[in-house]
């Protein structure tokens, strides 16, 4: 009886020992964690921010919005909403206006134009499956991961404003 | 309306429900809903002698969130990110338990390299999940330390998912006849790498906790489960094969691919938390096996079926799918009245079965060791509730 407790309590404090053993290898290891504020991550890729609009290849104000409205019907949290001009009326006013092109005119004119795309942030859940089903790719992730606000309201994004923001900085770093 | 219930101000609902006992001697405790070993909301209410469990009883329901209700209303793509909030920590075997249901009843095929790419993220995500229960169960126990050794695995897979995925821990992922992305050589290269620096790991793993008798007391001859018990409330995953029965889905009735592959099913007869520990220990080594053939015989081809329905609209009738969780048996019954969103969808949460049993098996244990068996069961709170 003695004997076997002995042994256990030898054996019991050998594991000990080993586990020391690991501990002080990991001791002497180079620092693995990122101390957040004074350094960062170097690499997000594949990190899902919140969606952006694509910018068209011809205009960089305009987006490749096609306002099909199939990213709002898929939206899980229902927090994507936009508006478009209605395409009938507009071809209307312009075939009065220019007799002329009317044959030609009416397919580029079939067109509705987006007016504005907002995504409420507060209740988007980073599915992705607004970006998956976009028919003409004018969804895409953005890589902003640093977001913090103290209201609510500035998670409500206007999306076709970022992409006219955007369109200016670069159009200001090119020029 | 009564009102004496409401001028008695001695607990709220549960805790009146329980109080009814022979004995004046014992003591009412609440552990939780904010309790640090019950990793999250799940409360217990105690009646204690002394140091002594003399009753238990879980009262669920603080995460409830209503999932199948959602799938009622929803149609079955909006659901896609649903299954994966309901166990954060396996999310896709919850994912691959809705897809696979889906396509069971719209009779959608799965293309080989799908079924593949499927098998190897839900088996990384499997040892992730098992490499959280590791350090916080220990972390329950007392030892801080080798919860940062697993996070630091962690956080490399996660890595690795992130680029294919786009999520660090709910993903979704799968997608009705396939998967959302494809993977790449460097997702291949990576992940070979994390399993050859894994087994490297669980060597330390070893050396480190396994071994060290303190955790062996902590955790051998503490909340034996019998077969009986583990029968008598549905439990499944470790917590069944940890009671001797080797019982796996990926086993008993192979879906997807799972059947090509060699691995083995642990199983130990100790019923202790020892026990439970084991079997996780070694199905993460399984897991690894697992991915290493999947890698080796990676079909080519598509990553998604070309004529996968984007809005899925199944014909009326019922279909269950259940597939193999880090906790347990996943079950979803969907039935369909050929609508765009389910009739109904039952879940089957393992760790809901699992829980059940606590109640049964704490008694006359002491709260230290309560605390030793909660964590052995591997909880997770916002599964259990839904």
């Amino acid at each position: 009886m003695i004997v076997k407790s002995i042994r256990e309590t030898v054996a019991g404090m050998w594991s000990l020992l080993v586990g020391m053993k690991v501990t002080s290898k990991n001791f002497i290891q180079p620092n693995i964690t990122v101390h957040y504020p004074r350094q960062s991550v170097k690499s997000l890729e594949g990190y899902r921010g919140h969606i952006e609009l694509v910018p068209n290849e011809d205009d960089p104000f305009k987006s490749k919005c096609i306002a099909c409205n199939s990213c709002v019907r898929i939206c899980p949290s229902a927090c994507i909403s936009l508006k478009a001009s209605k395409p009938k009326k507009a071809a209307a006013k312009e075939g009065a206006a220019d007799g002329a092109e009317d044959k030609k005119a009416p397919a580029k004119k079939a067109k509705p134009e987006l007016l504005s795309f907002v995504l409420d942030y507060n209740y988007c859940c980073l599915c992705g499956l607004c970006v998956q089903s976009c028919p003409s790719g004018a969804l895409r992730y953005s890589s902003d991961v640093y977001l913090a606000g103290f209201s609510r309201q500035e998670f409500v994004i206007d999306l076709l404003a970022r992409l006219q923001y955007q369109a200016q900085k670069k159009g200001a770093a090119n020029g | 309306m009564n009102l004496d219930l409401r001028l008695d101000t001695s607990g709220d609902f549960y805790a009146q429900k329980f109080q009814p006992t022979k004995r004046d001697d014992t003591l009412i405790l609440n552990m939780g809903p904010q309790h640090p070993s019950t990793h999250g909301v799940l409360r217990i209410l105690l009646e204690i002698d002394g140091e002594y469990i003399v009753r238990a009883e879980p009262v669920l329901g603080y995460i409830h969130r209503m999932h199948e209700k959602m799938a009622e209303v929803m149609s079955y793509p909006q659901y896609l990110p649903n299954p994966a909030r309901t166990d954060y920590l396996h999310a896709l075997a919850w994912g691959w338990a809705h897809v696979g249901a889906v396509e069971r009843i719209m009779g959608i095929e799965v293309p080989e390299r799908a079924e593949y790419i499927r098998v190897i993220t839900c088996e990384l995500n499997r040892i992730n999940s098992h490499l959280l229960w590791w350090g916080a169960y220990l972390l329950d126990l007392g030892a801080f330390t080798p919860i940062m050794y697993s996070f630091d695995d962690r956080e490399i897979i996660m890595d690795i998912m992130q680029r294919i995925t786009g999520s660090r821990l709910t993903y979704c992922y799968y997608r009705f006849g396939g998967v959302s992305d494809d993977i790449d050589d460097r997702f291949v290269n990576e992940t070979r790498e994390q399993c050859a620096r894994m087994k490297e790991r669980f060597k330390m793993y070893k050396d480190l906790v396994t071994d060290n008798f303190i955790l062996r007391k902590r955790v051998e001859e503490i909340g034996e489960i019998s077969v009986q018990t583990c029968r008598k409330y549905g439990a499944t995953g470790p917590v069944l094969r940890g009671s001797g029965q080797a019982y796996d889905v990926r086993r008993a009735e192979p879906y997807s691919v799972y059947d090509r592959f060699d691995f083995n099913i642990p199983a130990y007869d100790t019923c202790d938390a020892m026990g439970r520990y084991m079997v996780r220990m070694d199905e993460m080594q399984e897991s690894i096996k697992i991915i290493e053939q999947a890698l080796d015989s990676l079909p080519q081809g598509d990553f998604i079926h070309p004529k996968a329905p984007k809005r899925a609209k199944p014909p009326a009738g019922d279909v269950y799918f259940a597939v193999e969780g880090a906790r347990g048996k996943i079950g979803m019954h969907l039935v369909s009245d050929g609508g765009k969103s389910a009739y109904r969808l039952k879940l089957r949460a393992p760790g809901f079965s699992n829980l059940s049993l606590f109640a049964e098996v704490s008694q006359g244990t002491l709260i230290s060791d309560a605390v030793s068996i909660l964590g052995s069961l591997d909880l997770v709170i916002p599964e259990i509730d839904r």
